[in-house]
């Protein structure tokens, strides 16, 4: 789920207006964009690359592809995604928000089958710096993805980049960063992030940045017992009232499931340090790094 | 979103499931007539929210005055923070045996799970508590659907008064109900043993997927909107995910993480944050309606601005706020910061046209919004 630059990056819904934007801003920043897709605009030329018709078409007729990129509408999205996997594709960054949890979950039963990798969905997607980036992340600006040594994954886009600007500011950088989405049901879970930049070259210490809701946290911190990297950690929504989706349909607590409380405990059970706020996380990477 | 006994129970009959006949009654009177119609009933609260029994939402009539008796007790009640407009009026059963049967989106399987319980009545977790293999769990892909053998095999050795044919069958219903709707859970609590050898849907939990509302336009009409407060309402009308807490720290920012971050962090400097209010996503256009629906609560003393845009333009919900900002000119203490995204620019509105620069971080700006909050309370 880490996408690096020799991935060949295939954009679905690449003429729309966000899909137009994002995918010159990727391919400024090197990723390496090979087609993108839309029906109605077969045959082609957007943004440099050829369109087809479909993912199938692009894995056939031109240069194929890695990894795919959805800027799809919510309904549409369990079609294009179900045509990526079936041609073939070895990761997708599903970044819709609001698409109906069925869909979803349809979507990740044949993933799971032909080992495709889904990142999100409603994930802003992810950064490479120094290589590539997929998704809607502002990986061009140098004060927040300076590349270097620290991990970071992140449930939210808009806190994961914050917690990357305040790495970057304390002197560190970022080797990975990988966004996973604010849904309940998602690819690449909390656990599956922390355990790719646990295993990433060049990475010396992991930032999680998780939320309240759901036990994914919990789940990571099974995994992080038993790293040797350390791991500093920053859980949102300590001062939400329970009962209410705060944003993400995830973050929510129910009764006495998905607290901070049990989120935090759990962390710091299995050795990572938790802050709390995220302007602490430069000196926690000065005192666990050295 | 929610849906009360009455609006559920039709999508389970709809998929051939038996539920009593029922009548949906606002006053005494309908209740009455209601019972002279049906004959011995129980008289049920309806409200999107579970223990109606303990709260004393649930009587017995068999006669039209004890119907009209319980009704009026049960009308305006208070359970669980719902008023009780209606009641469902239902037909009275000779139960013989209880069971549990749900199922339900799970985050980890990814997956549709089935349920089944053969002590149904109590709530599942406590019965799973009670034994731990009293609680049946079949997870199913989706893309095939639950089949009936899968059914069977869920319910083997299970103390099932030899019904297992019968109930897989429902599951299989239930599960095909499930799909139809776009539910995140479909629970049948009790699904009864009827003296007769009947398998009946005593009660229905429906809450459907709020992302598939919008495929299910007809049923979600029938669903109890979620309770909110009148600027809750402004907000959903604009589009904005606006939540009222008790607080006077005024909070904007974009993105679900970063807004409670940033109602964390005012908490973490000793204040209260006055709401959520996230312009991410598809939202960040809307920095007018934003800041108007932040200022509308009358309870805020000063207000924090927290910006890091990726996919969210800092510039472009700069520009909507200054916008509302010039023309409300409001007296109130406000602190920014912004990073992200067309930051630089977004710096450069604010010191033209505010005449302000951000604060370095989150930090600064949320203890700055703390400190003015408490000067103006003094």
């Amino acid at each position: 789920m880490i996408v690096r630059g020799t991935d060949r990056v295939l954009i679905q819904g690449i003429t729309g207006k966000q899909g137009t934007f994002w995918t010159e801003r990727m391919q400024e920043y090197g990723t390496q964009i090979t087609g993108g897709v839309n029906p109605k605009k077969a045959g082609t030329e957007h943004c440099g690359v050829p369109v087809y018709g479909s993912a199938k078409d692009a894995m056939a007729d031109g240069d194929g592809f890695d990894v795919s990129v959805l800027f799809i509408p919510p309904l549409g999205v369990r079609d294009a995604a179900m045509d990526a996997i079936e041609a073939g594709a070895k990761g997708l960054v599903i970044l819709t928000e609001h698409i109906p949890v069925q869909d979803v979950m349809y979507v990740l039963a044949a993933a799971r089958e032909r080992g495709c990798a889904v990142t999100g969905p409603n994930t802003a997607g992810g950064v490479t710096p120094g290589e590539c980036f997929a998704g809607f992340m502002p990986a061009f600006n140098e004060k927040i993805f300076k590349k270097g040594n620290v991990g970071v994954m992140s449930r939210s886009g808009s806190l994961g980049t914050l917690i990357c600007l305040n790495i970057v500011q304390a002197g560190y950088g970022i080797s990975a960063f990988v966004g996973i989405g604010g849904d309940p049901i998602i690819g690449t879970t909390t656990r599956d992030a922390v355990t790719a930049l646990d295993n990433f070259p060049g990475t010396d210490a992991v930032v999680m940045v998780g939320e309240i809701g759901g036990a994914m946290e919990e789940d990571a911190a099974e995994y992080v017992a038993g790293m040797s990297k350390p791991v500093a950690a920053f859980i949102a929504g300590g001062a939400a009232p329970a009962g209410k989706k705060m944003g993400h349909a995830g973050a929510i607590v129910m009764g006495d499931k998905g607290t901070y409380a049990s989120k935090k405990s759990a962390l710091e059970a299995a050795g990572a340090t938790v802050m709390a706020t995220p302007s602490h996380v430069g000196d926690i990477l000065k005192e666990r790094l050295g | 979103m929610n849906f009360e006994e009455h609006a559920g129970k039709p999508v389970l009959a709809e998929h051939g499931i038996v539920v009593p006949d029922g009548r949906l009654c606002t006053t005494p009177d309908q209740a009455a007539q209601a019972q002279s119609e049906i004959g011995p009933v129980v008289v049920k609260a309806q409200v999107p929210t579970g223990k109606r029994g303990k709260a004393g939402g649930i009587k017995i009539a068999d006669t039209p005055d004890e119907a009209r008796a319980a009704a009026a007790a049960i009308l305006g009640m208070d359970i669980g923070g719902n008023t009780v407009e209606s009641v469902l009026i239902e037909g009275r059963q000779t139960i013989a045996r209880e069971f549990y049967a749900a199922v339900m989106n799970d985050p980890v399987s990814k997956g549709p799970m089935v349920l089944f319980s053969a002590l149904g009545g109590m709530d599942v977790e406590e019965a799973a508590e009670q034994d731990a293999d009293a609680v049946r769990r079949q997870p199913v892909d989706i893309r095939r659907g639950l089949e009936v053998a899968e059914a069977r095999a869920m319910l083997a050795g299970l103390d099932i008064a030899g019904l297992g044919d019968d109930i897989a069958e429902i599951l299989v219903k239930l599960y095909g109900a499930y799909r139809a709707v776009d539910a995140e859970l479909l629970e049948i609590n009790p699904l009864a043993l009827l003296d007769g050898g009947d398998l009946v849907a005593l009660d229905c939990k429906f809450v459907m997927d709020d992302s598939g509302i919008k495929r299910q336009e007809a049923l979600s009409d029938k669903g109890t909107p979620d309770k909110l407060t009148g600027l809750e309402a402004e907000g959903e009308a604009k589009g904005l995910k606006y939540i009222e807490l008790d607080g006077d720290v005024g909070v904007l920012a974009n993105g679900a993480g970063l807004t409670m971050t940033t109602m964390d962090v005012v908490r973490h400097h000793g204040g209260v944050p006055a709401n959520f209010l996230e312009m991410g996503g598809e939202a960040y256009t809307k920095g007018t309606d934003a800041l108007r629906l932040v200022l509308d609560n009358p309870k805020i003393k000063s207000l924090v601005i927290n910006f890091c845009g990726a996919f969210a333009r800092t510039d472009v919900m700069t520009d909507g706020i200054l916008t509302a900002w010039e023309e409300l000119e409001p007296e109130m203490p406000v602190f920014w910061s912004v990073h992200g995204t067309g930051d630089v620019e977004a710096v450069a509105m604010l010191k033209e046209r505010l005449g302000i620069e951000p604060l370095p971080d989150m930090d600064e700006a949320c203890k700055a919004a703390v400190e003015a909050a408490r000067e103006a309370n003094r």
